[in-house]
């Protein structure tokens, strides 16, 4: 499980003064904050927009563009399951239907009590050992029901998967 | 008495499937009996369906184990692990295993070989001599080099490396680029990432050697988020280079300056279309742009570029080692060279096979991939990724070369063979294609970005059994405007993927009734 900072204007201020000088700073800017709280909260595009001087609508419409950027706050834990061909091939759209009964939440949502995200995820380049999943960062493969299993019960009891 | 060296790999495959584990067990249970070993964290060899593969230095060569788990540790250590004993786990010595010994391994050479940080293994295995020579030929020289060699761009259009060099280094310019489109978004490939986790400095030196050939001081690897240990890797790795003056100014002593930076993408499949990838690297939508200009004269903030895929760029420091005509004696046709083919998917034995062109994708696929995970029979492979087309068993004798896959349909983009068993539904597959077009498109273009979702709800429309007929015609009227009217291959080639499952597969899409079974 990922731990994020509050939201906090100053540290938000402060990341994106770490990364403005870059070349085209806007995406690195965006992964930092996402990094840092978990997601980009509203407030934060006005001031990536006055620091590298451009619109809001330009700042909003990179952060709405990209699948990764995230406006509200993942569950605890994040699993992105991969939803590609050659996970396809090993039975992953049945595992993926699993993992929506087994910790109950539709793919692309997160539960109501904010423990699970559920996501797909196209292709992790672990094409060989499918099907595959990154769950809380942490890649995994030659995935089958007994991880999932063990991933609902790692998550119930308050842990992190893999640390049984 | 020297201590033995062991390998347990730190590639995303491997940890996926627990080389952690394995290696802090391993730790473990050395320290618990006073034994010191010298455990390195190689990259992966690729032979993915043994990883956690380790491997331990011994008189006749390294001997493998694999595939590994914590709970093999012990058993391992206590059959003599060390001194390369034997195991039920055991594989002999990896360079002799036949998947191996069968490639031809030029720009994978040093792969799962080397320790991917150390600068001291990197040099000892050859690295650094292309880019010495590039400096004692001369750019233009360099160049030439390149396009002697043969070289074609590894991303998946094939366009010939050298030529695109030539038009860099002769546009005009304050400020060239080298960008490195490592955004490898389809599905069954992963050679870029296994360069990135296994020998990261192959792709600072081809790097490096761009930059001097075309006058470019800046270079940015564009990768994915999907990717999130290669990034570490190449951090790294880039970190090192600097402070050994390999990256930075006056590169040993050349008078010539060259740094790089890594940059990730968000999860959008279409920046791995070159100007796209560009607007993403400029801070931007990943909108596609149109050509012309192209990235050679108008790239990077609209600065001459060269943006070659990361399997191209790190061909190049062995070409400039053995020379362009080294490179150019393997392959056939118009495919020069070696490609590294990525067996993934439903597969016995998956991994990276890099070989000259003009294999047989029945070879590729039965002989040395085993056939299906499954044990099942396969029916179909998709090659090239999510907009190459599916091939039947009965197209096998094609022989992988670009060439001969255009003139049956098909690409082969970036080298990625997906094989599906006998419980594959083709008109699912075609679904899928659409799908993922539609949720993938820039929207730049109406063919692409409405086709695909129209093209989605009438297949739903076909695999209900709805007008079938009509839905059918319609799919391919749809197919066909998309192909003409899309601004880039997105829209433009997945029609390839629908087509070829329909073409070839048609019973799945109920389009030919089959027999009714033997009646009551
Ligand atoms: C939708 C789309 C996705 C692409 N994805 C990649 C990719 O992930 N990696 C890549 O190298 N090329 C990709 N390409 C091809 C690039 O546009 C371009 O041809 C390539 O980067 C040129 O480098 P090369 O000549 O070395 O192959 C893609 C093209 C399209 C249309
Ligand atoms: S074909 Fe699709 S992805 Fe390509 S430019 Fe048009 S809308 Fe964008
Ligand atoms: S298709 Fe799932 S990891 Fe590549
Ligand atoms: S996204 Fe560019 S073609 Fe569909």
């Amino acid at each position: 499980m990922a731990v994020y900072e509050d939201w906090s204007t100053e540290r938000a201020a402060q990341v994106i003064a770490e990364h403005r000088h870059l070349e085209g700073a806007t995406m690195p800017i965006l992964h930092a904050l996402q990094e840092t709280f978990g997601f980009v909260p509203d407030p934060a595009v006005p001031m990536i927009a006055e620091s590298l001087n451009l619109s809001r609508a330009e700042v909003y419409g990179v952060l709405t563009f990209y699948h990764d950027f995230r406006r509200a706050a993942p569950g605890h834990h994040v699993v992105k399951m991969c939803a590609a061909e050659a996970c396809q091939s090993m039975g992953g759209k049945a595992l993926a239907d699993y993992a929506e009964d087994r910790f109950g939440v539709g793919m692309g949502e997160t539960s109501p009590d904010g423990k699970i995200t559920l996501e797909p995820i196209y292709c992790l380049g672990l094409c060989a050992c499918s099907p595959s999943a990154l769950v809380d960062g942490q890649l995994v493969g030659r995935l089958d029901r007994a991880a999932i299993d063990e991933m609902a019960e790692c998550f119930a009891a308050g842990k992190d998967f893999g640390d049984a | 008495m020297k201590s033995p060296r062991i390998f347990v790999p730190n590639d995303a495959t491997a940890v996926a499937c627990g080389a952690n584990r394995v290696a802090h067990k391993l730790e473990h249970e050395l320290l618990a009996r006073g034994v010191t070993a010298d455990i390195t964290r190689n990259g992966s060899r690729g032979l993915f369906w043994l990883e956690p593969l380790i491997e331990v230095e011994t008189e006749k060569g390294r001997v493998g184990y694999g595939p590994v788990k914590p709970s093999d540790v012990e058993s391992l250590l206590h059959a003599g692990l060390l001194h390369g004993g034997d195991h039920p786990l055991c594989v002999g010595l990896v360079d002799e295993i036949p998947y191996l010994k069968k490639q031809t391994r030029l720009t994978f050479a040093r792969v799962g070989i080397i320790d991917p940080l150390s600068l001291t293994d990197y040099e000892a295995h050859g690295g650094y001599r292309g880019l010495k020579r590039a400096m004692e030929i001369g750019p233009s020289a360099t160049v030439e080099e390149v396009v002697e060699s043969g070289l074609r761009g590894r991303g998946g259009a094939g366009f010939p490396t050298g030529i695109k060099w030539r038009t860099v280094a002769a546009a005009p310019a304050e400020q060239r680029y080298i960008v490195c489109n490592a955004d490898e978004g389809d599905s069954g490939t992963f050679a870029d990432r296994l360069i990135m986790e296994a020998d990261p400095f192959c792709l600072i030196e081809g790097m490096t050697i761009a930059g001097l050939a075309v006058g470019a001081t800046r270079g940015y690897v564009y990768s994915r988020s999907e990717y999130p240990l290669s990034f570490v890797v190449m951090e790294k790795a880039i970190e090192k280079a600097r402070d050994a003056g390999l990256l930075g100014k006056n590169i040993l002593g050349s008078g010539h300056d060259f740094d790089l930076e890594m940059r990730m993408g968000a999860g959008a499949y279409v920046c791995g279309e070159e100007t796209a990838l560009l607007e993403s690297l400029e801070g931007k939508r990943g909108l596609v742009r149109a050509k012309p200009p192209l990235p050679a004269h108008k790239g990077l903030f609209q600065q001459p570029t060269v943006i070659n895929n990361l399997v191209s760029l790190a061909t190049v420091p062995v070409i400039l080692d053995k020379g362009g005509s080294f490179y150019r004696d393997f392959g056939m046709g118009r495919s020069r060279g070696t490609m590294p083919i990525q067996l993934a998917g439903n597969i016995k034995y998956g991994g990276l096979f890099e070989t000259a062109f003009g294999i047989s994708l029945g070879e590729l696929v039965n002989d040395i991939g085993g056939g299906t995970a499954s044990g099942r029979p396969v029916k179909a492979v998709q090659a090239g990724g999510p907009l190459g087309a599916y091939l039947p068993v009965s197209q096998f004798d094609t022989p992988f070369d670009y060439e001969a896959f255009a003139a049956k349909d098909a690409l082969i983009g970036h080298g990625g063979i997906v094989v599906f068993d006998d419980t594959v539904d083709l008109a699912r597959m075609a679904h899928f294609a659409m799908e993922f077009c539609a949720h993938e498109s820039c929207g730049k273009c109406t063919p692409c970005r409405i086709g695909s979702t129209r093209g989605a709800e009438t297949l739903e429309k076909v695999i209900a059994g709805e007008k079938r007929e009509q839905n059918l015609e319609l799919l391919r009227d749809l197919c066909d405007t998309m192909k003409l009217g899309s601004l880039c291959a997105l829209g433009g080639f997945t029609p390839y993927p629908v087509l070829s499952a329909l073409n070839h597969f048609p019973e799945d899409f109920g389009a030919t009734p089959s027999l009714p079974a033997a009646a009551e």
